[in-house]
C-alpha cells in the first residue's frame, strides 16, 4: 500500500471564458517522486501546474498538497476561501520555477535569494545568505552572487531562479516549462541542475518539452492532451512503448528532431 | 570553387584592407552643424549683452536683496510649504493608487471620487475653501455618527494660513500623485506580483519589497515634474496670506517700486531651486534603474545642457 500522497489532485476543472481548458485532471504524486507533465501546447499542463499553488483558481475539484488545499480551509462541513494572509502562508513551502525565470531585476542574486526566506519565513540574515552561497555553489554561480539578473545568460538566470526556490525549503517544486525560454545551448546546463535535484529526492512536478529529461529524471510521465490525463507510467513505458495513439502522434514528432 | 579564388572587388591584398579598416573612417564634415551652433552662440552672446547692459534691470538692486532677510525668509516658506505639501500629497497619493488598484469595489470607487474631486476643481478654489471652512462649519468635533460629541475644536484655531495653505496644496498633489503611482504601478510586469505572490508574500510586502521599487522608474520623472508645479503653486498661497518667496517679493516692490530687479529675484531663486531639484532627479532616476545593466538613463533636459 503506498503512503498518503504528497500531492493529490481530484477531478480538476478550469476554464477560461468558454474555453473549457481542464476537464478533470486526478493525479498522486508521492513524496520524493520526480513526475514528468508531458503534451502539447494548449493541453492544459501549464495550468494545472498553476493550479496546484492556487496562482490559478480551478472551478471545480480539489487539489490537497501535503494535507492542504491551498486556497481553502474546510471548517466543520463547509469549505471557506481563505483570506490572503493565509493562503501566502500555505504557498510558502512550495517552490516554484516559471518559463521566464521571473528574477526581480531591481535586485541582485543574492538578494533575490534571500527575499522569500528573510521576508516570508522569518529567517536571520547571516543565515539566509549563507544558505543562499551554498546554493549558488550547487547551480555554479557562486561567483554571480553581486550582479543583477540581466547581466545573465538566460541559463544562469533560470538556475538562480532554481536556487531562489530551493532556499525557501520547499516540500514540493514546480518547474513550469523551465527550458522553453532558453536558447538551445542553454538548455542543458539547467537540464543538469534539474536532474541532480532529483537524485537528491526533492519532490518535483515539472512541466516541459524535454523528452530526455522525462526519460533521465522521471519516475513517471504524464501525459496531457485536450484537457485530460491521457496516458502516465513509469518513462520507459509512455515513451518508448505508449499505448495511446494521441501519445504516440505526439512522442513522433520529437522523434524526428532527435 | 577551390583553388586561386577570384580576386573579391576590393579586398584582395593587405593594403586595401588596411585602407577599408572602419576603424580609421572619418565622419562627414557637418558644415550645417557647425552653422546652427555659431548661431546659437551668437545669440545667446547677444541674449546675454541684453540682459547685462539694459539699465532697468538694475543688477545691483537684484543682488542686494537675492540674500535680503526678507526675500529668504519667503524662500525658506516656499520651500517649506512645497516639502511638507509634497511629502503628505505622495504619501496620499499612494494610498489612493492602491485604492484605485483594489479589487475591492469601495477603496476602488472612493479613490475614484477623491481623484475626480481634487483634480476637478482649481487648486486656487481649493485653497480659499479651505481657508474659509470656518464660514461653512464654525466648529469641528470628532463624534459618534448621529451620537454624542467626544472631542470639539473652533475651525478658527485649527485653519491657519499655514495649515489652509498645507491642507490645499497636499490633498490637491495628492490626487495628481495617484495617478501617477498607480500608472507606475501597473507598469510593472504582472509576472512579477505574480512569483511573489507564488513566494508566500503578502501583498503588502510584495508592493513593497518587488512592486513599488520597480515601479519607481515610472513614478520618479513625473513626480519631479510635479514638484516643480509645487515649488511654483505655493506662490498660490499668497491670496489666503502666506508669505511666500513671490509674496515676499511683492511686499518689497510695493514699498520700493523696483518691480523688475526684485520679480529677477525671485525669479533666480526659482530658477536655482529648479535646477537643484533637477541634478538630484537625475541622481534617483539612475539609482532605480539599477539591475537594468546597459540602459542609459538619459539626462534632463537641465543636465544635458551642464554638460553639453
Amino acid at each position: 500500500m503506498n503512503a498518503v500522497p504528497l500531492v493529490s489532485a481530484h477531478n480538476v476543472h478550469k476554464s477560461f471564458g468558454h474555453n473549457q481548458v481542464l476537464k478533470g485532471i486526478n493525479l498522486e504524486v508521492q513524496a520524493g517522486e520526480v513526475v514528468v507533465i508531458l503534451g502539447p501546447s494548449g493541453s492544459g499542463k501549464s495550468t494545472f501546474l498553476r493550479c496546484i499553488n492556487h496562482l490559478e483558481t480551478m472551478d471545480q475539484g480539489a487539489i490537497l498538497v501535503d494535507g492542504t488545499q491551498i486556497g481553502y480551509a474546510l471548517r466543520g462541513t463547509h469549505l471557506h476561501k481563505v483570506k490572503p494572509g493565509v493562503l501566502a502562508r500555505q504557498r510558502s513551502e512550495i517552490g516554484m520555477v516559471f518559463q521566464q525565470f521571473n528574477l526581480y531585476p531591481h535586485l541582485t542574486v543574492l538578494q533575490n535569494i534571500v527575499e522569500a526566506p528573510i521576508g516570508v519565513h522569518g529567517r536571520s540574515k547571516t543565515e539566509a545568505e549563507a544558505q543562499a552561497f551554498t546554493l549558488l555553489e550547487t547551480v555554479g554561480l557562486r561567483d554571480k552572487a553581486h550582479t543583477y539578473p540581466r547581466q545573465l545568460s538566460g541559463g544562469q538566470q533560470q538556475r538562480v531562479a532554481i536556487a531562489r526556490a530551493l532556499a525557501i525549503k520547499p516540500k514540493l517544486m514546480l518547474f513550469d516549462e523551465p527550458t522553453s525560454a532558453l536558447d538551445p545551448e542553454l538548455v542543458g546546463e539547467v537540464l543538469a541542475t534539474m536532474r541532480s535535484l532529483a537524485d537528491q529526492g526533492l519532490t518535483m512536478i515539472v512541466v516541459t518539452h524535454e523528452i530526455s529529461f522525462a526519460k533521465e529524471a522521471a519516475d513517471r510521465v504524464v501525459f496531457m492532451d485536450g484537457g485530460v490525463v491521457v496516458e502516465e507510467g513509469a518513462p520507459r513505458e509512455v515513451l518508448e512503448n505508449p499505448s495511446h495513439p494521441r501519445t504516440r502522434a505526439f512522442l513522433s514528432r520529437f522523434i524526428e528532431r532527435v | 570553387m577551390t583553388g586561386a579564388a577570384p580576386a573579391a572587388p576590393g579586398l584582395s591584398d593587405a593594403r586595401q584592407l588596411a585602407l577599408r579598416d572602419v576603424a580609421q573612417a572619418r565622419s562627414p564634415r557637418n558644415i550645417g552643424r557647425w552653422m546652427a551652433w555659431g548661431v546659437a552662440l551668437l545669440l545667446a552672446a547677444d541674449v546675454a549683452w541684453i540682459f547685462a547692459s539694459n539699465k532697468s534691470f538694475e543688477w545691483p538692486v537684484v543682488a542686494q536683496w537675492f540674500t535680503g532677510a526678507a526675500i529668504l525668509r519667503g524662500l525658506g516658506v516656499t520651500l517649506g510649504l512645497t516639502v511638507v505639501a509634497m511629502v503628505l500629497g505622495v504619501a496620499l497619493g499612494l494610498v489612493l493608487a492602491i485604492g484605485r488598484l483594489s479589487e475591492n469595489r469601495l477603496p476602488h470607487h472612493l479613490a475614484g471620487l477623491y481623484i475626480w474631486v481634487f483634480r476637478g476643481t482649481p487648486l486656487m478654489v481649493q485653497l480659499i475653501f479651505w481657508y474659509n471652512l470656518s464660514t461653512l462649519f464654525p466648529t469641528l468635533s470628532i463624534a459618534v455618527p448621529f451620537g454624542p460629541e467626544l472631542a470639539s475644536w473652533k475651525t478658527n484655531d485649527l485653519i491657519t494660513p499655514l495649515t489652509a495653505a498645507i491642507a490645499g496644496l497636499a490633498l490637491n498633489e495628492a490626487a495628481y500623485m495617484a495617478e501617477i503611482i498607480r500608472a507606475g504601478l501597473i507598469s510593472v510586469d504582472s509576472r512579477q506580483s505574480e512569483t511573489a505572490q507564488a513566494f508566500g508574500m503578502t501583498r503588502g510586502r510584495a508592493l513593497r519589497r518587488i512592486i513599488i521599487p520597480q515601479a519607481m522608474r515610472a513614478i520618479v520623472p513625473p513626480t519631479g515634474n510635479q514638484l516643480i508645479s509645487m515649488i511654483k503653486a505655493t506662490s498660490l498661497v499668497s491670496v489666503i496670506a502666506m508669505g511666500d518667496l513671490l509674496y515676499s517679493v511683492q511686499a518689497v516692490y510695493n514699498r520700493t517700486f523696483q518691480v523688475i530687479p526684485l520679480l529677477m529675484v525671485a525669479v533666480l531663486w526659482y530658477l536655482l531651486i529648479t535646477s537643484l531639484l533637477s541634478v538630484v532627479q537625475s541622481a534617483i532616476e539612475r539609482y532605480y534603474a539599477r539591475g537594468e545593466g546597459g540602459i542609459v538613463v538619459p539626462m534632463t533636459p537641465m543636465a544635458q545642457e551642464a554638460t553639453a
